[in-house]
């Protein structure tokens, strides 16, 4: 029953997750947008209490059901085990805890928050990977089947389904994905859970406390008969029949040994001990900025290929479009509700699940070693649209707040730069003015270049006051690869 | 006893077979009376001839029935005496291998197709074939020559136009309209062209352009001499645009002894040609000023660019509650057609269901009754309720040099417009989902890197536009128009 229970919540817990990171329509995240959000981890960086006390809680109640339910690496992993067992039964064995490796993993990891190396931290982080994993590998599966749909939508006159780009954001992040699942998809497959119970700083912090659980599988020693069965199919190799004792620290509370036992001397019960105080492990920090790396700024501009509007001979056909290139930005740009550089570092886990309800193609993860996978912007394919917060909708780690539509037309994140020497009307004196045209800020002014003749071309004049850095004018500027108009991110965004 | 019952059983299948009988034939007849009753309140005003003329024509429309290969209408060439096909076949819109026409894609023609196109409407009877240098990115002349040659017919049973498509100012020189002017024989590879055209007449900055296009490089002279010598059979040009070149042309009528004009006419542009377009004439004082000179008319644009088949889903209801077995295309086909002074009817057909319907609507040509006539300016004026973006899908705008798909783009706004998906006001009850059609259909059709958020102004479109339409404008507002769908501000 314990089984069942357990199996039903943590399919649905799973399915919906993984639809956070698939659905780019925005209808699961308004509704199930809080499964992200009780995520441990990124709760801590949020800081956010209440759900770590519950969290906490559960675990001192019911053991680590966490790993077992709400955490979709674990429900991955026993996924994967659950095709390793379909290939051998019976496959696991006991094994001592692997204290050493744990806690200094655990330690690592404090360190790592603490001191701010937070592309450590989200490697680390179980919900991230998962979120790496769903966003780089499960959602162009699930996009392809999506545009085939629109595909003969279109062909019926039906607008029920719209086709989506399918690109890799980030080479090194969709490297990370592909090893963290390759590696997990073997381990799982071999001895079911060891990842959560030697790597996972979450399953370590959270086995503390599950040690002092109430509820907990109990073996009566009276009737076990010692034949093993519930070792062998314990998958967190936990259950030392010998001395007829579990270890709670890593028992991840699936039931799978009550099923199994034939002579029922496995009970999900509450035991007789005292529950012992505990102690709230304290998991925010501060991070001091320091190491940022600032981006060198590249010696000379690309030339730009400067379309120019030629002799017309024949009639139809489309001009080849060269794909833009992304500018050698002094200062990243992230988007707005991260509130500066720095909260961004000291709260993201890399989960990706911004990046995946990015609907403008803004967002994606950093390559950078000291942010890598923590989300920039950047406007080669789209710009920050005025009317779309959907990051901060979503992010659970308190690194993109939640920001209403019309504080975001106030927040500024970066001002736009003019690069004359690729600006068109300076170049060959066409008229232009197409960022000017598209600011949403009313930031940009079209100037004579001649003072004296008002006909004459028009240069862009930006009002860095005005500017929000949402890169209209970026993604609009005709001159390409570079366009002439680019954003510099701040450091602090600020409101105007 | 079983006996018994057998035979009870096959008396009342006997009786039961009887009723069946009995119904069918009653319902045969009745269907049979109810559809003379039908045919004779339809024909009404056409008087008793027309009944007979009725029924054979709902043959031809009816599609499972073949399309006669001997029926097609011809009008004669006063000069000449040829006899030329009601249906002429316009090369512009070759389809590809991506199934497209050759000037939406970047794909290659689908030779194989084409020839396969042209060879069914040689069969049926069309014999005029109209093509330019310009078609298709350059490569109608060299298809059409092959899929023309591919018929291994004698080469005076067809009739080859093409046209001195020297817009660039890169070709005005003489010399080199003089070299497109030879690259046309070889292209097409033939030894005469049957009907030769000065391109577009009246486009750009009408007079000064033509002068500098024909008479001052002394073109229009050497194309003269041309004609002399055989190796033009007719000449006459192609009317866009600015009306002074059209009048100075025939003023000089007597001098250049024109063989036929093409001129852009259909049911709206007879009277409402201002309406569509500031810039256009009224084709019934086009066509008049033909007639009244005895030069045949060329007719282009019998559909006004498509816009008289895809229409309004009211206008598609008026048209079928007239006649259902019609398409919606053949009203405007048979519309030009009737009108006696009108050489051939250009249509650019890319799939065969095209070609078909054509034939269908010509073979023979029914010319329609003054009583559809009325009906017919009835459906234009309200047509021009529509406020649709006058683009006729020619795509001489293209390619534009900052890679905007620009008729797509003025098809999808119009397309919306013909589907009542244009809200008003965001209270209007049909905003949502009118929205999403919108902004999902605009996704669909065009990319977003060639959406019109990216036309800059440039204005390099804006002198190629047959239509005179301000492209960058349009661009701009169908940009706004998107922008306040997509942040959903009143519109």
């Amino acid at each position: 029953m314990l089984k069942k229970i357990r199996r039903v919540l943590a399919v649905v817990f799973f399915l919906l997750i993984t639809l956070l990171f698939l659905d780019f329509t925005g209808t699961i995240q308004s509704l199930f947008g809080w499964m992200a959000k009780i995520q441990f981890l990124p709760s801590v960086l949020a800081l956010n209490f209440v759900v770590i006390a519950l969290l906490i809680a559960l675990t001192i109640i019911f053991g680590r059901i966490y790993c077992s339910i709400i955490c979709p690496l674990g429900v991955l992993q026993d996924l994967f085990a659950w095709f390793g067992k379909k290939q051998k039964k019976n496959r696991y064995s006991y094994s001592k805890a692997k204290n050493w490796l744990r806690y200094g993993v655990l330690g690592l990891f404090i360190i790592a928050i603490v001191a701010g190396i937070v592309s450590f931290v989200a490697l680390l982080a179980p919900y991230s990977s998962y979120g790496r994993i769903a966003q780089n590998l499960f959602a162009p599966v699930y996009y392809s089947f999506n545009n085939i749909l629109a595909y003969f939508a279109e062909r019926v006159e039906s607008y029920a389904f719209y086709s989506k780009e399918i690109w890799i954001k980030s080479i090194p992040t969709f490297v990370i994905a592909i090893t963290t699942f390759i590696l997990l998809l073997i381990l799982a497959w071999r001895n079911g859970r060891t990842y959560c119970n030697t790597i996972c700083p979450v399953g370590t912090i959270l086995g503390c406390f599950a040690r002092f659980s109430i509820f907990k599988p109990i073996i009566d020693k009276d009737k076990c008969v010692n034949c093993s069965l519930c070792v062998k199919n314990c998958k967190s190799s936990c259950i030392d029949i010998k001395e007829h004792k579990i270890d709670y620290s890593r028992c991840v509370a699936c039931g799978d040994c009550i099923t199994v036992c034939n002579k029922a001397a496995l009970t999900y019960s509450s035991s007789c001990k005292k529950n012992q105080k505990t102690k709230v492990a304290e998991g925010s920090s501060a991070v001091d900025d320091g190491r940022r790396k600032m981006m060198a700024i590249a010696g000379a501009l690309t030339t730009a290929s400067i379309l120019k509007a030629q002799d017309k001979i024949v009639d139809g056909g489309l001009e080849l479009i060269v794909e833009k290139q992304e500018p050698e930005r002094e200062k990243k740009i992230v988007p707005p509700g991260a509130k500066s550089l720095k909260n961004m570092v000291s709260h993201c886990t890399g989960c990706q699940l911004c990046v995946s309800v990015c609907p403008n193609n803004v967002l994606k993860p950093s390559n950078e070693i000291m942010t890598l996978m923590q989300p920039r912007s950047s406007y080669e394919k789209g710009y920050c649209r005025p009317e779309c917060t959907k990051c901060s909708e979503v992010c659970p780690a308190g690194a993109i707040v939640k920001i209403t539509k019309e504080e975001k037309s106030s927040i500024q994140i970066g001002h736009a730069v003019w690069d004359s020497s690729l600006c068109l009307p300076m170049i060959n004196g066409t008229h232009c003015g197409n960022c000017a045209r598209h600011c949403p800020a009313g930031a940009i002014e079209m100037i004579n270049i001649d003072p004296t003749d008002d006909s004459s071309p028009k240069f862009p004049v930006v009002n860095e006051e005005r500017c929000i850095g949402c890169g209209a004018c970026e993604y609009v500027c005709p001159s390409r690869p570079n366009s002439a108009i680019y954003v510099e991110g701040h450091e602090v965004h600020r409101v105007i | 006893m079983n006996k018994d019952i057998k035979n009870n059983i096959e008396n009342k299948s006997v009786k039961n077979s009887n009723n069946h009988e009995f119904t069918r034939r009653s319902f045969v007849k009745k269907v049979g009376a109810f559809s003379a009753l039908a045919t004779l309140a339809t024909v009404g005003g056409i008087g008793f001839g027309g009944c007979k003329r009725k029924s054979s024509e709902e043959d031809i429309y009816n599609t499972t029935t073949e399309i006669p290969k001997d029926k097609m209408t011809y009008r004669t060439n006063p000069k000449s005496g040829e006899k030329v096909s009601i249906l002429g076949y316009g090369c512009m819109r070759i389809p590809t291998i991506e199934n497209t026409s050759a000037r939406e894609s970047s794909s290659e023609i689908d030779q194989e197709q084409w020839n396969r196109l042209i060879k069914f409407a040689f069969e049926h009877g069309v014999n005029y074939y109209d093509t330019s240098p310009a078609y298709c990115r350059g490569k109608s002349e060299e298809a059409t020559g092959i899929a023309l040659n591919n018929l291994g017919v004698d080469r005076e049973s067809y009739y080859v136009a093409t046209k001195l498509s020297n817009f660039a100012p890169s070709t005005w020189s003489r010399k080199a309209s003089i070299e497109m002017y030879h690259n046309s024989f070889k292209k097409l590879q033939v030894e005469y062209i049957d009907y030769y055209l000065l391109h577009g007449v009246g486009m750009g900055d009408g007079l000064k352009d033509f002068n500098s296009r024909y008479i001052d490089n002394g073109v229009l002279n050497f194309l003269l001499e041309e004609r002399k010598a055989g190796r033009i059979r007719n000449l006459g040009f192609s009317y866009h645009g600015d009306i002074k070149v059209f009048d100075w042309l025939l003023e000089n009528h007597d001098k250049y002894q024109w063989d036929f004009v093409q001129i852009q006419m259909n049911y709206v542009d007879w009277k409402h040609a201002k309406e569509v377009n500031t810039r256009n004439t009224d084709a019934e004082y086009l066509y008049g000023e033909l007639s009244k000179r005895g030069i045949p008319a060329v007719i282009m644009e019998p559909l006004l660019g498509g816009r008289l088949s895809n229409v309004h889903d009211h206008i598609v209801n008026k048209l079928k509650q007239r006649a259902p077995q019609r398409s919606v295309a053949s009203w405007a086909f048979r519309w030009v057609g009737s009108f006696p002074g009108v050489l051939t009817v250009l249509s650019g057909m890319t799939y065969m269901e095209h070609l078909q319907d054509n034939l269908r609507s010509y073979c023979p040509l029914e010319p329609v009754s003054k009583d559809d006539m009325e009906f017919l300016e009835e459906t234009a004026q309200a047509l021009l309720r529509y406020p649709t973006i006058p683009c006729n899908d020619c795509k001489y705008c293209m390619p534009c040099p900052y890679g905007l798909d620009i008729p797509t783009i003025l098809l999808h706004f119009n397309k919306c417009i013909n589907e009542g998906n244009m809200p008003e006001s965001k209270q209007d009850p049909i905003y949502r989902k009118a929205r999403r059609a919108f902004l999902v259909g605009y996704g669909r059709a065009v990319s977003k890197e060639r959406q019109a958020d990216h036309c800059i102004g440039c204005g390099h479109c804006v002198p190629h536009c047959p239509q005179n339409i301000d492209i960058p404008a349009q661009m701009q507002r169908i940009d706004k128009y998107a922008e306040a769908l997509k942040r959903e501000l009143e519109l």
